[in-house]
């Protein structure tokens, strides 16, 4: 109980101080790390919890795809970042007051917070046991199952984006000599080839 | 405090949504760093699915929990694609020259 106790200290702890440096690091490439250092606690939090799936899936997802894509226009964007970092302390106060509010609202939500009388009769798919069935067994049981029409929307949704992305991004440029088969095949002897008479000596 | 119950990991997760609003609050000017604080903010979501899924016992919560995942992802990708281009035609992504549809 007390590693358990220690290791979601140590994952809280490690997970807010990376989202407090996300948002105040000076440099953005900072900030993508930081925010994967972020994910990865969230993840350990979600080990911790027994959802092993869903933390495997952040990593995966997160660090492998999101936060590497985030690194990539970071990068790649030629952008004075001192620049868009004036104004920074401006907003400061304001800020600060949403975000204490916020998270007071939040606190007092969560600390009296409790289940209610009938919320263990309204269970939609109850977990089994982890002794019998593992996480990742038991998720894919409802998911391709009683959830397999969100399963293919969320499908769905990643083919929109990723359509939207690629048409987005994709241009033609002008000028770039790119092969065509179809006018290569369709050239004719008329248009390619030209009978000379070339006289002795003087050259074409 | 060593009883580590739901409230911990809620509290948690409350923590990590107002960070994510103070951070768009702080960065105004900045796009990514916008749309990173999304992702903390949308982080923060997940956890709460996932704590209130495994301390009531109902997987329904995991299930919802990947679909923010998928939809945070997309959102990521979209987003990115979008300041890719602006950038590309403006030169800046600065969120205050962003006002070609202001009336």
């Amino acid at each position: 109980m007390i590693i358990q106790a220690i290791a979601f200290y140590l994952f809280a702890i490690v997970a807010v101080a990376a989202g407090t440096m996300v948002i105040a690091a000076r440099n953005p490439v900072h900030s993508v790390l930081f925010l994967i250092l972020a994910f990865f606690n969230a993840a350990g939090l979600f080990v911790l919890m027994g959802a092993e799936f869903l933390a495997m899936v952040l990593v995966i997802v997160y660090v492998g795809a999101v936060a590497v894509l985030f690194l990539f226009v970071v990068m790649m964007l030629d952008i004075n970042f001192v620049e868009l970092r004036q104004g920074f302390l401006q907003y400061l106060p304001i800020g600060g007051l949403i975000g204490l509010v916020l998270f007071f609202e939040l606190a007092f939500l969560f600390a009296t917070w409790v289940f209610g009388a009938g919320a263990d009769k309204l269970i939609a798919s109850p977990a089994p046991p982890v002794s019998q069935v593992s996480n990742t067994h038991a998720l894919g049981r409802i998911l391709y199952t009683d959830y397999v029409y969100l399963f293919q929307a969320a499908g769905i949704v990643l083919l929109v984006a990723m359509v939207g992305a690629i048409v987005l991004t994709l241009r033609h440029r002008e000028g770039v000599r790119r092969q065509s088969v179809a006018h290569q095949l369709g050239r004719t002897r008329e248009q390619s080839v030209e009978v000379r008479k070339v006289t002795t000596g003087s050259g074409v | 405090m060593l009883q580590i119950g739901l409230s911990h990991y809620l509290t948690v997760a409350a923590i990590l949504f107002t960070l994510g609003i103070f951070g768009i609050f702080l960065n105004r000017k900045n796009v990514i760093i916008i749309l990173m604080s999304v992702e903390l903010i949308l982080l923060a979501v997940n956890i709460n699915l996932v704590a209130f899924s495994v301390f009531l016992g109902d997987l329904v919560g995991q299930v919802f929990a990947m679909l923010v995942l998928t939809v945070a992802a997309a959102e990521a990708a979209i987003g990115l694609a979008i300041i890719v281009v602006y950038f590309r035609n403006r030169g800046s992504i600065a969120v205050e020259d962003i006002n070609l549809m202001k009336g």
